[in-house]
C-alpha cells in the first residue's frame, strides 16, 4: 500500500513540476526581474547612501529579505493557482476518484510550491552575486528556514485554493495580505530600528520571524531569537497542514 | 459470484435542496454490460458521482465488487474506471502526460504506465497524438482520451457517463465495437445514455431512472417486449375521399398526416394494400421518432 502511495505522490509531484516549468515565463521570470530591480534601486543606487546596518552594507542586509520575499510569493501563488485551476478545469477529479490519500494530495501540491520557490530563490541568490559577495553565517539555518517557509506558504496557498471560487480570489490574499505583511516584515529594515510601539505591533506579523531567522542564517544578526522563529514556523505549518487536511478530506468545495 | 455493483436505498439531497436521488436500488452482476437510461436531470450522473467519490451521498450503501465505499474506499476505488460526462483533463497537458499520471495515481509505476499508454493509446487511435496537448484534439479524440485514461489501471468495472454524446455515427460504431470487445474480455461496463437504440445495441441489462427513482431494472429483452407496437406516420398526397383503415389503430394528426399504430409482428403490407385500394398515394413514411418516450409513457402508465 505504501509503495502505491509513493508512486501516486511521484506522479502528482511530476505533474506539478511540469506545470510551473511549462509556464516558466509566468512563474520563474517575474520574481527574478522584480528582485533584480530591487537590487539595483535599493541596494545599489539608494543603499550606497544609507550606510551600515548592523555592521553590513545595506545591500548585504536586504539580500536575505529579498530572497525570502520571492520564496514566499512563489510558493504561495504556485499552490494557490495550481489547486484552483485544477478545480476550475475539473481535473482535480482525476485525483478525487483515485485511491490517493489526502496526505498525498497535500504533499504533492507542497512539493510543487517547494520546487518552484527553491528554483526562484536560487535564481535570485545568483543574481545577488552580481552586486555583493555571498555571506553565509550558517548553511543549516539558511536551508532549514528556507524549506520551512516554503512549506508554510505552500500550505497557505493551498488553503487559499481550497476556498477560492474565482481567479480573483487567488490574487486577493497575495495583494492585500501577503505583500503588505512581507514589506512590513523587515525586508528593507531591521525591526529594532522601529519605535517600541511599532516593534510590538510588528511582532504579531509572522513574516517578521521568518525573515529574521533567514537573515540570521546569512548574517548572524537577529531581530528575534532564532528558537522563536523556528517555533513559529513549526506552529504555523502544523496548524495549516491540519486545516488543509480536514477541508480536503471533507471535500470542501470539491465534492457536492 | 460477487456483484460488480450493489446499490441499496441510495439517497441524495444537494445543498441546494434538490432531491436528486430518492432511494434507488441497483444491482449489476460481474461481467454485465449494463445501461442506465433516463431523461435529463434524472439522476444518472449523481448516481455515478456517488459511486466514484465525486459526490457525497446523503444515505444508503454502495458496494463495488463487494467493497463498501464507506469502509473499504481504497479498494472500491481501485476497481473502477470512470469516463465522466464532461471533459475533465488538464487541456494544457499532453495526451501521454494525462494517461501516465492518472495511472500513477493508482500506483502504476511510471515505466509500466508508459508501456500501457502505448497499448491503450494505440487502441484509441491516439498514439500519433501522444505529444499533442489535449486542447488541440477534436471532440471525438477527447472522448477517446478519457476512455484510454480510465483503462490505464485496468479496472474491473468501467463506468461511462454518456460516452457517445457529440460523437459522429462512424466513431460511435467504433466505440461500440471497442466497448463490446472490452466487455467480452471480462470488464464489467455500465454506461448511461439518452438513446434506447444505444442501450439496445450494446447492453444485456438495463435500469431506467426518472426523477431520482429507478422505475425499471430488467433485461434488455424483457424491456423490448414491452414495446409491442410502433407508431408510423404517413404523409399523404391530397385525396378526394378520406381513407378508412381497418385492422389498425389510426388517427389523423392533420388532414394529410396519418398516424398508425402497428403491433409487433403485424407487418405493414396490408396497410399499403388498403391505401392502394382506396387510391391513396403515400408520399413518405417515418417512424414516430421517440421510442424512448413511448417506453416511458408505457412504464409510468403501468406504475399508476
Ligand atoms: N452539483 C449540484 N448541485 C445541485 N444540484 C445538482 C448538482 N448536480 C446535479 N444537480 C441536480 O440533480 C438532479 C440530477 O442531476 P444529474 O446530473 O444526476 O442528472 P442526469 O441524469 O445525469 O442528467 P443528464 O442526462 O442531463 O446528464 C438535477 O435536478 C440537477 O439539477
Ligand atoms: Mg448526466
Amino acid at each position: 500500500m505504501f509503495n502505491l502511495y509513493i508512486t501516486a505522490l511521484k506522479s502528482l509531484a511530476v505533474k506539478e513540476t511540469n506545470r510551473y516549468l511549462r509556464i516558466w515565463v509566468q512563474t520563474l521570470v517575474p520574481p527574478v526581474i522584480t528582485t533584480s530591480l530591487y537590487f539595483v534601486i535599493f541596494g545599489n543606487l539608494i543603499g550606497g547612501r544609507i550606510g551600515q546596518m548592523d555592521g553590513f552594507s545595506y545591500m548585504e542586509f536586504i539580500v536575505p529579505g529579498l530572497i525570502m520575499m520571492s520564496v514566499i510569493t512563489s510558493s504561495y501563488s504556485n499552490v494557490a493557482s495550481s489547486f484552483f485551476s485544477q478545480k476550475f478545469q475539473k481535473n482535480i477529479e482525476e485525483l478525487l476518484i483515485a485511491p490517493v490519500p489526502t496526505h498525498v494530495i497535500i504533499w504533492g501540491f507542497v512539493i510543487g510550491g517547494l520546487g518552484r520557490s527553491i528554483l526562484v530563490g536560487t535564481l535570485v541568490t545568483l543574481i545577488s552575486l552580481f552586486f555583493v559577495p555571498l555571506h553565509v553565517f550558517s548553511w543549516f539555518i539558511v536551508i532549514v528556514t528556507l524549506l520551512m517557509t516554503a512549506i508554510l506558504f505552500s500550505l497557505a496557498g493551498l488553503l487559499n485554493g481550497i476556498f477560492a471560487q474565482s481567479f480573483d480570489d487567488v490574487s486577493i490574499v497575495p495583494t492585500f495580505v501577503l505583500q503588505p505583511l512581507t514589506y512590513l516584515g523587515g525586508v528593507f529594515y531591521a525591526i529594532s530600528m522601529l519605535p517600541p510601539v511599532w516593534q510590538a505591533i510588528s511582532k504579531i506579523n509572522p513574516i517578521v520571524y521568518m525573515i529574521s531567522g533567514f537573515r540570521y542564517g546569512f548574517l548572524g544578526t537577529i531581530d528575534v531569537p532564532i528558537g522563536l522563529s523556528m517555533g513559529i514556523l513549526v506552529l504555523f505549518i502544523v496548524v495549516l497542514y491540519s486545516v488543509c487536511w480536514y477541508l480536503i478530506d471533507r471535500g470542501r468545495g470539491l465534492r457536492s | 459470484m460477487t456483484n460488480a455493483l450493489e446499490i441499496k436505498d441510495l439517497k441524495k439531497v444537494y445543498a441546494t435542496g434538490v432531491e436528486a436521488l430518492r432511494g434507488i436500488d441497483l444491482t449489476v452482476v460481474a461481467g454485465d454490460f449494463y445501461a442506465l437510461l433516463g431523461p435529463n436531470g434524472a439522476g444518472k450522473s449523481t448516481t455515478i458521482g456517488i459511486i466514484t467519490s465525486l459526490v457525497n451521498k446523503t444515505s444508503g450503501t454502495v458496494k463495488v465488487f463487494g467493497y463498501d465505499i464507506d469502509t473499504d474506499l481504497v479498494r472500491a476505488k481501485q476497481q473502477i474506471g470512470l469516463v465522466p460526462q464532461e471533459f475533465n483533463f488538464n487541456p494544457f497537458e499532453t495526451v501521454e502526460q494525462i494517461v501516465v499520471n492518472q495511472a500513477g495515481y493508482y500506483g502504476v509505476p511510471r515505466k509500466e504506465a508508459l508501456k500501457r499508454s502505448e497499448k491503450y493509446l494505440k487502441q484509441s487511435d491516439l498514439w500519433e497524438k501522444r505529444h499533442v496537448r489535449a486542447r488541440m484534439l477534436s471532440g471525438g479524440m477527447k472522448r477517446r482520451l478519457m476512455i484510454a485514461r480510465a483503462l490505464m489501471h485496468e479496472p474491473r468495472l468501467l463506468i461511462l457517463d454518456e460516452p457517445t454524446a457529440g460523437v459522429d455515427i462512424e466513431l460511435r460504431r467504433e466505440m461500440w465495437d471497442f466497448l463490446r470487445k472490452l466487455n467480452e474480455n471480462g470488464t464489467t461496463i455500465i454506461l448511461t445514455t439518452h438513446y434506447l437504440e444505444e442501450a439496445e445495441m450494446l447492453c444485456r441489462n438495463i435500469g431506467i431512472i426518472q426523477t431520482g427513482e429507478v422505475i425499471e431494472n430488467t433485461s434488455m429483452k424483457n424491456l423490448l417486449a414491452k414495446l409491442q407496437f410502433e407508431t408510423f406516420i404517413f404523409d399523404l398526397a391530397p385525396y378526394e375521399k378520406e381513407p378508412v383503415i381497418t385492422g389498425y389503430q389510426s388517427i389523423f394528426e392533420d388532414q394529410l398526416t396519418l398516424a398508425v399504430e402497428v403491433e409487433r409482428n403485424q407487418g405493414i403490407n396490408d396497410l399499403f394494400e388498403q391505401f392502394s385500394a382506396q387510391g391513396i398515394q403515400v408520399l413518405s413514411m417515418r417512424n414516430k421518432s421517440n421510442r424512448l418516450e413511448e417506453l416511458f409513457l408505457k412504464i409510468t402508465e403501468e406504475k399508476r
